[in-house]
C-alpha cells in the first residue's frame, strides 16, 4: 500500500545528422562503449553482492553484448557507409538486432529483445553524455513505469520501493526475475489499464494475485492491512520454525516432510520448512501426454528434485497408475473395480520394461542427492522380493555401463492395504522403511470408496480399525528397527497429532502449506 | 581440425546465461571455433551469433575447432557442454 510514483527514464531523443569525419565519430563511439561497459560492471558488482552470481549473470550478458563484434561492426559500418552520427547508428543497429530476437521461435529468446534495447539505450546515453536518471525516492513508494530494465530494477533502493507496476514486460523478463528475487511485489503487463495510473495516487498492490486497487476506501485498506499483517506474521513464525526439529522426550526425532507432485514443488517444500520430501508422486511424468516418458526425461526430473533438496531425504514412489489415474496410451484394461485392479506395483511387475526404465532413471538420479524409493500397493513379501530383484538387475546394468549411482539407496514400501498392515512384521524384515498411505488404507480397511459422496460419512480416517492398523504397523516397524512414516492426508489431521506422537511415528509427510501448522502443533505436545 | 557434436540436455536450451558462458569459454580458446546447429553456423566467440542459433533442448551442436591448441580447446569445450548444457 502506498503512493504511486510514475517513472520516466531519461529519454534521449536521437537525432540523425551527417558527420564529416567518420573516424573521429568512431572514436567517440569506442569511448562511449568503454564508459557503458564500466558503468555496467559497477551494476554487476553491486548485484553480485545483493543477489549472487546466478541472478547477476544478466549484466555480464549485457557487457558481452555491448562488446560483441557483430553488434559493433554493424554500428561502425553504418557510420562509415552513411556518414551518420554514432547515436543514430546505434539506434538503428539496436532496432535491427531487437527485431532478430523478436522473430525467434522461443518465448524466452523473444524476451531478450528487451536486453538489446537496454544496452543500445545505455550506449546512446553515454554518447549523449546524459546521466542515466538516478532514481531518487524520498519515501517508500510504489513505482509505475512503462517497463524497467534489469539495470534499473537492480539499482532500486529496496527499502524505498514498496512495489513495482509496469505497462509492459513479462514474468520471464529479467527485471521480473530480479524483483522476485529481491522480494518486491510486482505486477507486470498491465497494458491499457496502465493509463489509469496517476502520479501521487494511493494504491494497493497484491503481488500474489496481481490485483491493483486504485484509491481504495477505508474498508479495503483495513482488509489489506490485516492480510498484510497476517502474511508477515506467518512468514516470521515460519522463519523461527525453519530448521527446528521435533524431538520427543525419549529422544525420537519426528520429521515433517512434504508431499509433492512435480519437481517445481520442491521449492515450496523448502520455503515451508520441510525436513525432506516424504512422497514424490512420480505419476505426473506419465500423465497429460500421449506417450511414455523416456528414461532421460525421468532422470532429469528426479535429478532436479534431488539437487534442490540437497542432503535432505527424498522419497520417490514408483508410479501408481491405474484406478482413478488413467493413461490412454498404456492400453490398460477397462475394469469393474479399478481401485482393486491392475494398478501400481502390479503393472510394474507385469510390464517390467516400464518398471525397469523408471528404476534406471531413479538410480541414475540417486548420485545427485539423498534418494529413497518406495513401492505402492504392496500386499505380499513376494512382491517386494521381485521388485528388489529388478533393482539388483538395474544396478548390475548401470555398473556395467559405468554409470554412477548411490550405493545405499533405501528401499521401502507404502503400507496402504490391510494385507500389508497385517503382514507388517514380515514385511518389515524386507524393507528399509514404511510409509503409510492412509487414504487408501482407510478405503480398503473400511470397504468404503473414498470418491463416493454418498458414504462420505463412513469413510473415516480416524476409525478405530484404521488407527489399530497404524499402531500395529508402527510397532512391527520399530521391532525390526526401521522408520515408520505417514504420507496420507490424515498425517495433517490435527486431532491425530498426539496419537502419532504416542505411537512413535518417525515422519509425517504433508502438503507444503500444512507443514508450518503441523510443526507448531507437534512442538506444543512434546 | 577437431570436430565435436553435442546434444543439448538443458530444458531451456542455449538461452542467454549458458550462451554467455559458452562465448566466454570460447573466447578464452586460441583456436577458431565455429558452431553449427540446424543448418546455421555461428562464430562461437560472438554472443549474438550464438544466441541467434536459437538452439533448444535436444538440438545438436557441432563444434569445429581449428588452431595450434585445438586438442586442449576441444577438451575445454567438451567439459563446458557436459557441465552447463
Amino acid at each position: 500500500m502506498g503512493q504511486l510514483v510514475l517513472y520516466q527514464p531519461g529519454q534521449v531523443k536521437v537525432e540523425k545528422y551527417a558527420v564529416e569525419d567518420a573516424e573521429s565519430e568512431i572514436q567517440r563511439l569506442k569511448e562511449a562503449q568503454k564508459e557503458a561497459v564500466n558503468s555496467l560492471n559497477k551494476v554487476y558488482l553491486q548485484s553480485l553482492k545483493r543477489l549472487g552470481e546466478k541472478d547477476s549473470m544478466i549484466f555480464q550478458i549485457h557487457m558481452m553484448m555491448l562488446q560483441d563484434e557483430d553488434y559493433t561492426n554493424s554500428i561502425l559500418d553504418k557510420i562509415r557507409q552513411e556518414n551518420v552520427n554514432a547515436e543514430y547508428a546505434v539506434q538503428e543497429t539496436g532496432k535491427e538486432f531487437a527485431e532478430r530476437f523478436a522473430q525467434m521461435d522461443s518465448e524466452y529468446m523473444r524476451g531478450r529483445k528487451a536486453d538489446v534495447i537496454d544496452i543500445s539505450r545505455r550506449l546512446i546515453q553515454c554518447l549523449a553524455q546524459k546521466d542515466g536518471t538516478k532514481f531518487c525516492l524520498d519515501e517508500p513508494s510504489i513505482i509505475a513505469a512503462d517497463d524497467l530494465t534489469p539495470s534499473e530494477t537492480m539499482q532500486l533502493e529496496k527499502s524505498k520501493v514498496l512495489a513495482i507496476l509496469t505497462r509492459n514486460g513479462s514474468r520471464t523478463a529479467h527485471s521480473a526475475i530480479l524483483s522476485r528475487t529481491m522480494g518486491i511485489p510486482s505486477v507486470v503487463n498491465l497494458g491499457d489499464d496502465f493509463q489509469k495510473l496517476r502520479d501521487g495516487m494511493n494504491v494497493i498492490v497484491n503481488g500474489t494475485s496481481g490485483d491493483v486497487l486504485l484509491e481504495p476506501d477505508e474498508a479495503a485498506q483495513n482488509t489489506y492491512q490485516q492480510s498484510r499483517e497476517e502474511y508477515v506474521r506467518n512468514r516470521n513464525e515460519l522463519k523461527q520454525l525453519l530448521g527446528k526439529k521435533i524431538v520427543t522426550r525419549d529422544g525420537r526425532v519426528m520429521s515433517v516432510n512434504a508431499n509433492i507432485g512435480r519437481p517445481t514443488d520442491a521449492e515450496a517444500a523448502l520455503e515451508n520448512g520441510a525436513d525432506g520430501i516424504g512422497l514424490f508422486r512420480s505419476e505426473f511424468l506419465y500423465m497429460e501426454r500421449d506417450s511414455l516418458p523416456s528414461e532421460d526425461e525421468q532422470f532429469h526430473a528426479y535429478q532436479q528434485v534431488l539437487q534442490k533438496m540437497g542432503d535432505k531425504p527424498v522419497i520417490i514412489r514408483t508410479f501408481d497408475i491405474g484406478a482413478d489415474k488413467q493413461l490412454p496410451y498404456l492400453d490398460l484394461p477397462q475394469e469393474q473395480n479399478p481401485a482393486l485392479g491392475y494398478r501400481a506395483i502390479r503393472i510394474c511387475l507385469d510390464r517390467t520394461e516400464l518398471f525397469k526404465t523408471q528404476l534406471r532413471a531413479l538410480f541414475r538420479a540417486s548420485a545427485f542427492g539423498n534418494l529413497k524409493i518406495m513401492f505402492p500397493m504392496i500386499i505380499s513379501v513376494e512382491e517386494v522380493r521381485k521388485a528388489k530383484a529388478m533393482i539388483e538387475e538395474v544396478k548390475a546394468e548401470l555398473s556395467k555401463e559405468k554409470i554412477a549411482f548411490a550405493p545405499d539407496v533405501k528401499i521401502g514400501i507404502m503400507v496402504e492395504t490391510p494385507a500389508a498392515a497385517v503382514l507388517s512384521d514380515e514385511l518389515a524384515k524386507e524393507c528399509d522403511f514404511f510409509s503409510v498411505g492412509t487414504n487408501d488404507l482407510t478405503q480398503y480397511t473400511l470397504a468404503a470408496d473414498r470418491t463416493n459422496g454418498k458414504i462420505a460419512g463412513i469413510y473415516n480416517q480416524r476409525h478405530p480399525a484404521v488407527l489399530k492398523f497404524l499402531e500395529m504397523t508402527a510397532k512391527n516397524a520399530h521391532a525390526a528397527g526401521i522408520p515408520f512414516g505417514i504420507c496420507g492426508e490424515s498425517a495433517a489431521d490435527p486431532e491425530l497429532t498426539s496419537f502419532y506422537l504416542k505411537i512413535g511415528v518417525d515422519e509425517l509427510s504433508v502438503a507444503p502449506p500444512s507443514i508450518l501448522g503441523l510443526k507448531k502443533r507437534a512442538l506444543t505436545m512434546i | 581440425m577437431q570436430k565435436y557434436t553435442y546434444t543439448i540436455k538443458d530444458e531451456e536450451g542455449l538461452h542467454a546465461r549458458p550462451a554467455g558462458l559458452l562465448v566466454k569459454c570460447a573466447q578464452k580458446c586460441s583456436s577458431k571455433v565455429t558452431i553449427e546447429c540446424k543448418g546455421h553456423s555461428a562464430d562461437a566467440k560472438r554472443l549474438f551469433a550464438v544466441m541467434g542459433l536459437g538452439a533448444g533442448k535436444n538440438d545438436q551442436l557441432t563444434f569445429s575447432i581449428e588452431g595450434p591448441k585445438e586438442d586442449t580447446d576441444c577438451a575445454t569445450l567438451k567439459s563446458f557442454c557436459t557441465a552447463h548444457l
